[in-house]
């Protein structure tokens, strides 16, 4: 018996390891390419473009501890350096004896033989600059017409980040509200048309949302809607009410019968068991589409462009994060910042929304 | 309430052009017509000196009656609206920009047209996007359009013109007045067809010099290499720096959605080296054909350099995997991986932080191949067109087409002027100067063909053509023979 | 509210009438009130000077509170009337505006374009199906149909696969909001910001790209992974958005996975059942409904996909696909008839997935 209990025990501990490791294997795959972009954002423009953002971890690395000037040395016959003899193009190569390697770094015309060993290095040299940029704004040097260079400060993106946050919060709200009536509709009432309807919803989930724009707009300049918070608000509710609906009908229609079934018997009306009964019940889908929602909203550059407009008073931080690629899109440094500063907020939402994904929610309640 | 605002702005400019029309008109320096040409003209025209002379002229139209007819300012020409501009006849008025550039030179942008702003009291309002074509494209077609809007590529712009969305210039301004502003050939490349016939899209505002070789100075002349004056001379030159066991080229095509594009500029420079101007310009309206033995000739020009791998950093997968802007760094390197890269002056922008002209880097002309086609120059450009017919916009128009809505931007750097009365010396910087010198000195210059070119073959097939080629996803039979097939069919 | 119904019958008509008139007055009022309420903020957001912070909180406020209001005072109206209308009426208040909003904003606009795709490139003249005739003989839109097949069954695939072992594997472990948290973290991040992340790791100079570091300290040759690998450079992009999707299926399948009750789990263990027996026989089953749906989900945004390869390649390089085959042809080539008929085409392709969730749909019964 005893020693039963204790396989079951060892099983468990073997299992829980097996668990974790499996999925920290997973998580690291995963983390790789953000761990690079975090990185990354701390790195100046040139260590950027030129080494590898994994290159601040230690590794070995040839560092040259000797350069020798070749001068007039004849390039088409081997060469004696360093009590080796080599060609040209083996030295190209780089040619190793013992810990040492000899390198030509350059062409046949220009260059020095280097004389290298390996060595452990990290590549350390982070700066903060690029944040400093990216939330103060940018400074632009214009020249000028007297000659003199004047210093222009780009916005920072605290407006910028304000629009956002006006546009993302009611533009996520809003059509879970909407579309969690509509679920509860399609999951627990009878109505002409229920079928057809649920058909259009489908259907409209694989509508490219840019087959709307035109025609949206149209209406949005007739109705002087343009350039409104609620014109986009209604724009990503529409764009993200198929699948809003479509996930919490699934949700809700997987809810137990007989909580309804009880509930009717009391004389309660649809708006009270929706509101009362189903939308508590419905949690976890609620918070999770309010999850996607946000994001799509939150990361969204073409709806608010077409919708408010990009000027410095409308727009929103995914104009600002794009306006940093620069104009000739070669910025990466601040895109980095800007990406990892722009994520900081869809992470609050997904942690706070995180706790209403517990398990007995559903049990607890039917039971209460 | 906002109608009787209206009434009441309106009233109020009525009243003020009155009163300025009658006010005596500060004595004429100088005839606003004789300003353009004369290169060696007074070294520096402060933009206050002009001011007198454009109102002096402003005195004849806003004399008229103030609620006089386009029409009939259209017929007397004469660069009306930009004089009763100044007169500030639109004051407090705002005219919508849009465009594709953003950031850095949205910042140039605004620096150059403040000072017109300030006199005019017309407010423009710029926005850049990054999502330009669809951008533009949803708002036209919903009825939304912004009053100017910068065409980097007057393909594009010619799709407007040809569904009637663009106001013709020269409904607004005549073609005397153009002439003395812009060289003929910048005009000509600015018709485009129209609803009713060919109509005049848009005004230049800026160009890119394309034609020219950068190469790392001090480098290479420690090395001892030589600027080459022929096509032969450089090959040769390229050979002699893969003997010495580098890579001549520095070469990238990557360019996110538009990738293929810098491809496209190394074919139209070939073919206007390799072939006459006519032909060019029957290439680029699509009656010389792709799969011709010009255009095949001409890729395999480039492509004699490109596919070996002992001529090009990184070989083809360098090629197309290397971001445009990152192409250029293989110079700038301690000693230098490659060391020749063709491309527009724009790209001085895209060098490391600290690259001196003259001493880290400089350029050469793409040499000629044949040298009956003499010295032609490639030039791509930005079109400023309007959308909307208000007096307002087409005064901001007329200031696009004079040299000074661009003055602040040479000065800064980043741009050259297609204007005619733009100075040498408004340069800020030599490089650009001579870049300038360069496109007068040329035999010819061309735009940017696949820029003229329908969007679905300038934007589109004619890259993906390139890339395939380059890439090696087709041969260069199929890629051309596509490019072709894509060619929208006269409707 | 009940009440009121039964006490006329006692009353004198006098009362019934001031009754009813009241009742009608504040049912008119209310109504009217709120509208009144919800057009002065509107103008007040439209048009107010007032700090951005300030007018930041109206607008949610005002957003969010105004809608959640509409439906309560038009159910309240609702539930006025006799039980026969409110059992008629009532399901159109819950339903009725998402069924509007989604005609004005999908369904109008789809129907317009089907419209322009019988039509030329500019749309002036009628062309028939010759537009669907040339999407389907074309080189290019061939390709990008493959590829289209090639991202749903590899990334859509794979992204339900891991989202559901991660949510899995998650549950039973003590790190689970860790591990959660960043498997979830590439879906917060902007399609710029992932452009910049994968260009770092298939970058072809093995000093910056990550793939042919490692590929290069191997033996092999730097490669340019989305571009020349073809076709195998789609497999690469189909990486990323396996990446950036798993994300979305185990929050789904976690929110299910939470959902089964843990007596039922507890027993089968008990019982001696092993971990994958559990897994396959209890917990597959049980959130099968969920799996269906985000199959579905996860399968029709890969249909769609659009911003990755557009970043990444730009459709180049025989990487593309319907939607960008579309973008290209509507925005950038304005050839309206033709870019509406791939549009339409990409509509036709979730005709399957929607049988099957009709199916579904058809066997439940509701009050």
């Amino acid at each position: 018996m005893s020693s039963n209990v204790g396989s079951a025990k060892k099983d468990k501990l073997v299992g829980d390891l097996v668990v974790n490791v499996a999925l920290a294997l997973l998580v690291l795959l995963w983390t790789i390419p953000t761990i690079g972009l975090l990185v990354s954002s701390f790195r100046d423009q040139f260590a950027i473009a030129t080494t590898g953002w994994w290159t601040i971890f230690p590794h070995r690395e040839w560092v040259t501890i000797k350069t020798i000037e070749p001068g007039a040395v004849e390039r088409d016959q081997p060469i004696d350096v360093e009590n080796i003899r080599a060609t040209f193009d083996e030295l190209r190569e780089g040619v190793q004896s013992g810990d040492k390697r000899l390198v030509w770094i350059g062409n046949r015309r220009l260059g020095t033989i280097q004389v290298q060993e390996q060595e452990w290095t990290m590549n350390l040299d982070f700066t903060l600059e690029n944040y400093q940029n990216v939330l103060t704004g940018k400074r632009y040097e214009v020249t000028q017409p007297d000659g003199s260079v004047k210093i222009e400060q780009g916005s920072d993106m605290s407006n910028a980040f304000l629009n956002s946050i006006a546009v993302s919060i009611p533009a996520t709200v809003i059509p879970i509200l909407i579309a969690a009536f509509a679920a509860y509709g399609f999951a627990w009432m009878k109505f002409p048309g229920r079928r057809m309807f649920f058909i259009m919803v489908v259907a409209l989930l694989v509508v490219p949302l840019q087959i709307a724009l035109v025609p949206i707009l149209r209406d949005y300049v007739r109705l002087d809607l343009n350039g409104t918070f609620l014109a986009v608000w209604l724009a990503h509710a529409g764009f993200g009410l198929p699948l809003a609906v479509y996930l919490l009908y699934n949700y809700m229609s997987t809810l137990p019968r007989d909580i309804l079934e009880s509930a009717f018997i009391d004389g309660a009306s649809h708006f009270t068991i929706f509101t009362r009964l189903i939308l508590p019940l419905s949690l976890p889908a609620l918070a999770s589409f309010a999850i996607f929602q946000f994001l799509w909203v939150w990361n969204d550059y073409l709806v608010a462009l077409i919708f408010i407009g990009a000027t410095a008073d409308t727009q929103v931080l995914t104009m600002r994060i794009a306006e940093l690629v620069g104009s000739r899109g070669n910025d990466w440094h601040l895109l980095t910042a800007g990406a990892f500063i722009s994520m900081v907020l869809p992470l609050v939402v997904f942690f706070s929304l995180q706790r209403f994904f517990v398990r007995g929610m559903l049990a607890g309640s039917v039971k209460g | 309430m906002k109608k009787n605002l209206w009434l009441l702005l309106a009233m109020l400019t009525a009243v003020i052009v009155v009163i300025s029309a009658c006010a005596p008109a500060p004595p004429a320096e100088e005839p606003a017509a004789e300003e353009a040409p004369a290169e060696e003209a007074a070294a520096e025209e402060p933009a206050a000196e002009e001011a007198p002379a454009e109102e002096a002229a402003a005195e004849e139209p806003a004399a008229e009656e103030p609620a006089a007819e386009e029409e009939a300012m259209a017929s007397t020409g004469e660069g009306g609206y930009l004089d009763r501009a100044l007169a500030g006849e639109f004051a407090g008025t705002t005219v919508t920009m849009m465009g594709p550039f953003t950031d850095e030179d949205e910042v140039k942008f605004n620096n150059a047209i403040a000072d017109f702003e300030e006199k005019t009291g017309i407010d423009i309002q710029y926005t850049g996007t990054k999502e330009f074509e669809a951008t533009i494209s949803v708002r036209v077609d919903a009825g939304d359009a912004p009053d100017i809007v910068d065409f980097p590529q007057p393909g594009l712009a010619a799709n407007f013109a040809s569904t009637g969305d663009i106001v013709d210039v020269l409904s607004f301004m005549d073609v005397d007045t153009l002439r003395e502003r812009y060289d003929d050939s910048w005009l000509d490349m600015a018709v485009v067809n129209g609803p009713n016939g060919p109509m005049m899209a848009g005004v230049w505002h800026r160009f890119n010099g394309k034609s020219l070789v950068w190469y790392p100075k001090d480098d290479f002349d420690a090395a001892g290499y030589e600027v080459p004056e022929t096509w032969d001379d450089m090959l040769e030159l390229t050979q002699m720096i893969a003997d010495d066991g580098d890579t001549a080229w520095c070469v990238g095509i990557e360019s996110g959605a538009a990738t293929g594009w810098p491809a496209t500029d190394w074919m139209e420079e070939v073919m206007l080296r390799t072939t006459s101007l006519e032909n060019y310009d029957a290439w680029v309206t699509g009656d010389l054909p792709f799969s011709s033995p010009e255009v095949k000739n001409a890729a395999e020009q480039i492509g004699n350099i490109w596919f070996n791998d002992e001529y090009v950093l990184g070989g083809r997968a360098g090629i197309v995997s290397t971001f445009f802007g990152d192409a250029p760094n293989g110079m700038f390197e301690d000693p230098p991986r490659c060391w020749l890269h063709k491309q527009g002056n724009f790209i001085t922008s895209f060098f490391p932080a600290g690259a001196e002209a003259g001493v880290d880097y400089d350029f050469f002309y793409l040499p000629p191949i044949d040298e009956q086609y003499g010295k032609p120059f490639l030039v791509a450009g930005d079109l400023m067109a309007a959308f909307s017919d208000s007096d307002e916009t087409k005064a901001v128009m007329e200031f696009f087409s004079t040299g000074e809505s661009v003055k602040g931007w040479l000065q800064a750097g980043g741009a050259l002027s297609p204007h005619l009365d733009a100075q040498l010396d408004w340069y800020g910087d030599d490089v650009e100067r001579g870049i300038a010198q360069l496109v007068q000195e040329a035999t010819a210059f061309r735009f940017d063909g696949s820029d003229l070119m329908p969007g679905e073959v300038g934007a589109g097939s004619f890259w993906k053509g390139m890339t395939d080629w380059v890439s090696g996803s087709a041969d260069l039979d199929t890629a051309l023979q596509e490019i072709d097939a894509s060619w929208p069919s006269n409707n | 509210m009940q009440g009121s119904e039964v006490k006329p019958k006692s009353a004198s008509p006098l009362d019934w009438l001031t009754g009813t008139v009241g009742q009608i007055i504040i049912s008119l009022f209310v109504p009217i009130f709120t509208f009144v309420v919800l057009w002065q903020g509107f103008i007040f957001l439209r048009d107010s000077d007032a700090p951005k912070i300030v007018i930041v909180l109206v607008a949610i406020v005002w957003g969010v509170g105004g809608v959640a209001l509409l439906y309560f005072v038009s159910n309240w109206l609702i539930e006025k009337l006799s039980p026969f209308w409110v059992r008629t009426l009532q399901p159109f208040v819950f339903v009725g505006p998402a069924v509007a909003i989604l005609a004005w904003y999908l369904l109008f606009p789809s129907a317009r374009t089907f419209w322009i795709s019988l039509f030329n490139s500019s749309s002036t003249e009628f062309v028939g199906l010759q537009n669907y005739v040339a999407v389907f003989t074309d080189r290019t839109m061939f390709t990008a149909f493959r590829n289209n097949i090639l991202w749903i069954l590899f990334g859509a695939t794979f992204s339900v696969i891991f989202g559901l072992l991660v949510a899995v594997l998650a549950d039973r472990s003590k790190f689970e909001n860790a591990a959660k948290s960043l498997v979830f973290m590439p879906m917060a991040i902007s399609m710029v910001g992932a452009g910049v992340i994968w260009n770092f790791i298939y970058e072809a100079d093995p000093n910056i790209g990550l793939l042919n570091a490692i590929w290069t300290s191997l033996g092999g040759e730097p490669q340019a992974w989305t571009s020349l690998l073809q076709p195998w450079n789609n497999f690469f992009l189909i990486v990323i958005v396996i990446w950036l999707q798993t994300g979305f299926a185990m929050v789904l399948f976690s929110a299910a996975i939470k959902g089964i009750p843990g007596e039922i789990l507890e027993a089968a263990r008990v019982d001696g059942a092993t971990e994958l027996q559990v897994f396959f026989g209890i917990m597959i089953p049980y959130i099968m409904p969920t799996i269906i749906t985000v199959s579905t989900t996860v399968v029709i945004f890969t249909l769609k996909i659009f911003d990755i390869v557009w970043v990444m390649t730009g459709g180049q390089f025989g990487t593309q696909v319907i939607a960008t085959q579309f973008y290209r042809e509507y925005f950038t080539n304005r050839n309206f008839g033709y870019g509406s008929a791939i549009a339409i085409v990409l509509l036709l392709a979730v005709v399957p997935v929607m049988i099957y969730n009709l199916k579904q749909f058809g066997e439940r019964e509701a009050f």
